[in-house]
């Protein structure tokens, strides 16, 4: 979840006072507030919406929607001299892309700088996915001399000091000693060759998506013009976030100038036209269940920022989130007012239905529960202990089933109920007894047939825990469930290790086994601190049917 | 006057055997001596008659607990044979110098015991250790006299409050040592005789003999009750509580939240648990570099892959994230077939209604509605609004007319069922559905509103590939767990999975 952090004081001279219902308009806006403070908003930004995540952009976009409708226009200065990029064949293999622009005319003090840093940041972890979709960088074009080459060298060749770091190490020490080497450095596992920007002085300006220069990639106070740069794999993204970043600069007063990119194909970055897409009002009002003039649609569209020529919608440079006429839709009904909608039920006649197995597993515990039986729930993930060793299940590592990096200690999924039954029962030893219980739930095991290789099965646990329980005790339970769903059964003696030897059955239905039954063997009880007799049982339950 | 002699009868009337049985012995005054007196009777019978008699006002319980010291089994032995520490000073002045091994030999103690003996007297400077050598320190007199702890050992059993602080010294010292003492939270019960007790010990009290006490089949049988009194019974006497067997309280709400569906017309969807990517993630639009997808956030199966029977859906979906699909951009990069066949635990019930419109596609069969109600799991550490497992009510509406104010309607109605009149719905988003909303409920306490679970229709990425065209499908997945909180009165949702039995057994039943 990102959460972007407003100044309250510049917020609300921006858009008017931070009330409750001025944070309920937020929230229906689509940008749920999470907290105010006396000094501080804090604004939840879903993914789809990066160009939200600076004050500029958020603002811009509430402020044409509370007050001044219809498309935010940027201009863009033609390149001056020298204002290229020569995008390199060698950097092609491993950082294809990037898009670039320059902006003048800045006013930079402490604030602002960490409002840009914060920006990056942001847009990095999010719609960056951590550098690994892409990374920005920004330079004072002062210390540069244009213009500019993107290319790639073997990175013991890349020697600069990088940003907040005494000294020169080359490209392989950088990842091993700065700290955004170690961070980032995976991102760079398994190439030859590293990229770097580097300027007509043959002076590295950084090492993306990694580092900049100490030397001519930080910007102070002094810094009027910049050099942007978002280098990575999609030009599509990178072009979107160079966008979102030379956009909110000229709200901060900037003057945003193109470059020339020199790729296999000359073109101009940025680009600020507009994206068209094609939109009908009679889908729109289709979707939404209402009915809309054209004149509606068309002003809805503009309170978010989206301008119209006939059936095209005209969506700012900066917008990542309108894939599909669907998103022009839910820009209406946001427009419209998600609390201005008159919830329908409609009349279908459809005909309501319960799942076949759903309804065994609640006759099953009407009867368990009519014998005075307690229902538990457990978890499906589980640890090895419970699972197997405090049953004194000595082989179980071909039934395991493990998952990956368990954030919790429960990192196996649960084979049997039995075990968790036992486990409950060792958790409540100050519980009154007796203490009789069961489960109904679902137990996985390895099977190379089903399409995830994992198999699911219904099964029911059930122990019975006080002074007097024993085999007997279980199997008039089992026998008292077999006659209320009229199934014939046999018992057959087997060994299993969590049982008392000569007290433990296999149930038997058509001659296949079904389950085990049986008096839990004094060691399961000690490794699980019982000191009361249990006896239990564990059946498949799809054989009551 | 009249009217007193009656409820003194009355009273009488009430009175079990074992109560009968205790009066004239009230003079006792407390629980122990009674017990002695009327040895015949067993304890926990005649501390039950005294709570009855005490509930008809005929005398004044008085119960405390009180701490006592008795002898453990060790102190016992010790009392015989004497403390390890006697024994191995006798021995030394008998030898005068002696080394530790050999002492240790002759002493005949255990390890652990000679270890202890050996400190003590240490400690209270009768002995010193020179070269491996115990030679004595102490005088005559301090050897041959009483330790504290001797005296206090021969003292016992005491009671805590009155032990002297050199006593307490000596319970210090013999504390740590294994089973010497035994401290006991011993229940005192005594008791004071009111007027009316006073009263019922001079009355006879034989004639309350003639009583039933209890109505048996032979009695019955036999017609002898007639013309007979029953003895009265204290009815409103507080009970040992019992306990019935029962539903786990999430199941209980559970159901009904299924009935609500199954009232409104919806079919159950099951499903595994178990899923490939491709069906909680891919046929969901849902971007494969999208941060659900990285291993923190959801549970991967170690060492399991997936193998699709059904190749067709696959090419389709793969289309849609590629942008390859009339009028959608896609997300604009290549698709791996790698991220879609690894298996996972679901991560919401979305891919269960996925799968239901698979097969929809294949009957043709809507309108359709389908509910699902189950668990989901991801990879979390756990806090009061967090857990792995979680449940959450899932829905779907398959309909060429299907429309987002239809959505809210069914939500409302559906939290409107749970209790819950005032929701609000605002914009939300989620890869797989647009137009997309949060549904949000007032926390009167924490004076904010709660997120309770999103909901959306089907992005025409997530249906074009199942149905070739886009047909509008209204779909949700609130969280379930939170939802009930509210009734069970539970603040942590640590506390819905614990299976503690005193809890499960307290639980109030589901009212709706």
């Amino acid at each position: 979840m990102t959460i972007l952090t407003l100044n309250k004081q510049q917020l609300e001279s921006k858009i008017g006072k931070m009330d409750e219902s001025m944070q309920n308009k937020i929230s229906m806006f689509g940008t749920p507030i999470e907290e105010v403070t006396d000094t501080e908003v804090l604004v939840e930004i879903f993914p789809n919406r990066p160009d939200l995540l600076s004050f500029q952009g958020f603002t811009r976009a509430l402020i044409t929607y509370f007050k001044k409708p219809g498309l935010q226009k940027y201009k863009t200065e033609k390149p001056e001299k020298d204002y290229r990029v020569i995008i390199d064949k060698s950097v092609k293999k491993v950082r294809p892309f990037t898009a670039c622009a320059i902006v003048k005319n800045l006013k930079l003090n402490d604030e602002k700088i960490k409002e840009i840093i914060d920006i990056q940041e942001k847009l990095h972890a999010s719609y960056g996915r951590n550098r690994k979709k892409l990374a920005i960088g920004i330079y004072p074009l002062e210390q540069i001399k244009l213009p500019i080459t993107f290319m790639a060298l073997p990175p013991e060749e890349i020697k600069f000091q990088p940003l907040d770091f005494p000294r020169k190490i080359n490209g392989r020490q950088i990842l091993s000693q700065h700290p955004a080497g170690k961070e980032y450095g995976d991102l760079l596992k398994n190439v030859e060759v590293f990229p770097i920007f580097q300027d007509a002085n043959k002076e590295i300006l950084s090492m993306p998506p990694i580092i900049n220069s100490d030397k001519t990639g930080k910007i102070n106070e002094k810094t009027k013009e910049i050099f942007i740069e978002c280098s990575g794999f999609h030009l599509g993204y990178l072009k979107k976030t160079l966008n979102m970043i030379v956009t909110a600069f000229a709200d901060m007063g900037g003057k945003i100038y193109q470059m020339e990119v020199q790729d296999s194909k000359k073109y101009f970055s940025p680009d600020l036209e507009p994206e068209k897409m094609i939109f009908s009002i009679e889908n729109i009002n289709k979707t939404l269940g209402l009915n809309l003039s054209e004149k509606e649609v068309r002003k809805l569209l503009e309170k978010m920022g989206i301008t119209t020529e006939k059936n095209n919608a005209l969506i700012p440079a900066y917008r990542t989130d309108i894939l599909h006429e669907i998103d022009l839709t839910e820009e209406v009904a946001i427009a419209y007012g998600y609390d201005n909608f008159k919830p329908e039920i409609p009349e279908i006649s459809t005909i309501g239905q319960e799942d076949k197995t759903a309804i065994l597993k609640r006759k099953i515990s009407e009867v368990l529960i009519g014998l005075g039986l307690l229902e538990i729930s457990t978890f499906h993930l589980s640890t090895k202990e419970k699972q197997f060793k405090k049953l004194n299940v000595k082989e179980f590592h071909p039934q395991m089933i493990e998952v990956v990096d368990s954030k919790t200690e429960n990192n196996i999924l649960r084979t049997s109920l039995l075990s968790h039954n036992i486990s409950v029962l060792s958790e409540n030893l100050d519980s009154e007894y007796p203490q009789k219980i069961f489960e109904l739930g679902k137990v996985f095991y390895s099977d190379d047939n089903e399409e995830t290789q994992i198999g699911e099965k219904e099964n029911l646990g059930i122990s019975i825990c006080y002074e007097k329980a024993n085999f007997t005790g279980i199997k008039q339970i089992l026998d008292y469930l077999m006659r209320m769903f009229e199934k014939e059964y046999e018992i057959q003696e087997i060994d299993n290790p969590s049982f008392i030897k000569g007290r433990c059955g296999e149930i038997m239905i058509d001659g296949k086994s079904v389950g085990v039954l049986g008096e839990i063997s004094p060691t399961v009880l000690k490794n699980n601190k019982i000191k009361m007799p249990v006896a239990s049982l564990e059946i498949g339950i799809s054989w009551l049917v | 006057m009249a009217k007193k002699e009656q409820n003194l009868d009355n009273l009488i009337e009430s009175l079990s055997p074992n109560e009968r049985k205790i009066i004239p012995n009230l003079n006792e005054k407390t629980l122990d001596n009674l017990n002695e007196k009327l040895a015949e009777m067993d304890t926990v019978a005649v501390l039950r008659a005294l709570e009855f008699l005490s509930n008809k006002k005929i005398i004044v319980l008085n119960q405390k607990s009180k701490k006592t010291i008795e002898l453990g089994i060790n102190g016992i032995l010790y009392i015989k044979k004497g403390l390890p520490e006697r024994n191995l000073i006798n021995l030394i002045v008998e030898k005068s110098s002696v080394t530790i091994g050999e002492a240790k030999k002759q002493s005949k103690l255990n390890d652990n015991e000679f270890k202890v003996a050996l400190g003590v007297l240490k400690n209270k400077v009768l002995i010193n250790l020179v070269n491996g050598k115990i030679i004595l320190s102490g005088t005559k007199e301090e050897i041959c006299k009483k330790f504290l702890e001797e005296q206090f050992l021969e003292s016992l059993p005491k009671s805590f409050e009155e032990l002297q602080p050199e006593e307490k010294f000596a319970l210090k010292n013999l504390k740590s040592r294994k089973n010497i003492i035994d401290i006991q939270d011993k229940k005192i019960v005594e008791f004071e005789v009111t007027e009316l007790g006073n009263q019922l010990m001079k009355t006879d009290l034989s004639k309350a003999g003639n009583l039933i006490e209890t109505l048996t089949s032979s009695l019955i049988k036999s017609g002898q009750w007639k013309g007979k009194k029953f003895r009265r019974y204290d009815i409103t006497s507080q009970l040992p509580k019992i306990y019935g067997g029962k539903k786990h309280f999430v199941n209980q709400a559970t159901d009904y939240a299924k009935r609500i569906w199954l009232e409104m017309g919806f079919k159950e969807m099951t499903g595994n648990l178990v899923q490939s990517g491709f069906w909680n993630f891919d046929a969901l639009f849902t971007a494969q570099d999208h941060p659900v997808r990285e291993m923190q956030d959801t549970f991967f199966i170690k060492n399991k892959s997936t193998n699709f029977q059904d190749k067709k859906i696959i090419e389709e979906v793969k289309k849609a994230h590629e942008g390859k699909i009339k009028g959608s951009k896609g997300w604009q990069q290549d698709w791996r077939a790698e991220d879609s066949e690894k298996v996972l635990l679901r991560t919401h019930t979305t891919c269960l209604s996925v799968q239901t419109l698979r097969e929809i596609a294949e009957n043709k069969e809507f309108p359709a509605k389908y509910f699902a109600l189950g668990k989901c799991f991801r990879n979390e550490t756990v806090d009061w609004s967090h857990g792995f497992e979680f449940n959450q009510t899932e829905g779907i509406v398959v309909d060429e007319n299907a429309n987002f104010r239809q959505l809210l309607g069914y939500l409302k109605e559906f939290f409107k069922k749970m209790g819950y009149e005032k929701i609000r719905i605002r914009p939300g988003y989620f890869p797989y559905t647009e137009p997309s909303l949060e549904i949000d409920i007032f926390h009167p306490i924490k004076k904010k509103w709660l997120e309770f679970g999103g909901a959306g229709m089907f992005r025409p990425e997530v249906t074009i590939p199942i149905f070739g065209r886009h047909i509008p499908v209204l779909a949700w997945g609130p969280g379930f767990d939170r939802i009930i909180m509210e009734f069970f009165k539970i603040t942590d949702l640590r506390e819905m999975y614990k299976n503690n039995l005193n809890q499960l057994r307290g639980m109030k039943v589901w009212r709706k």
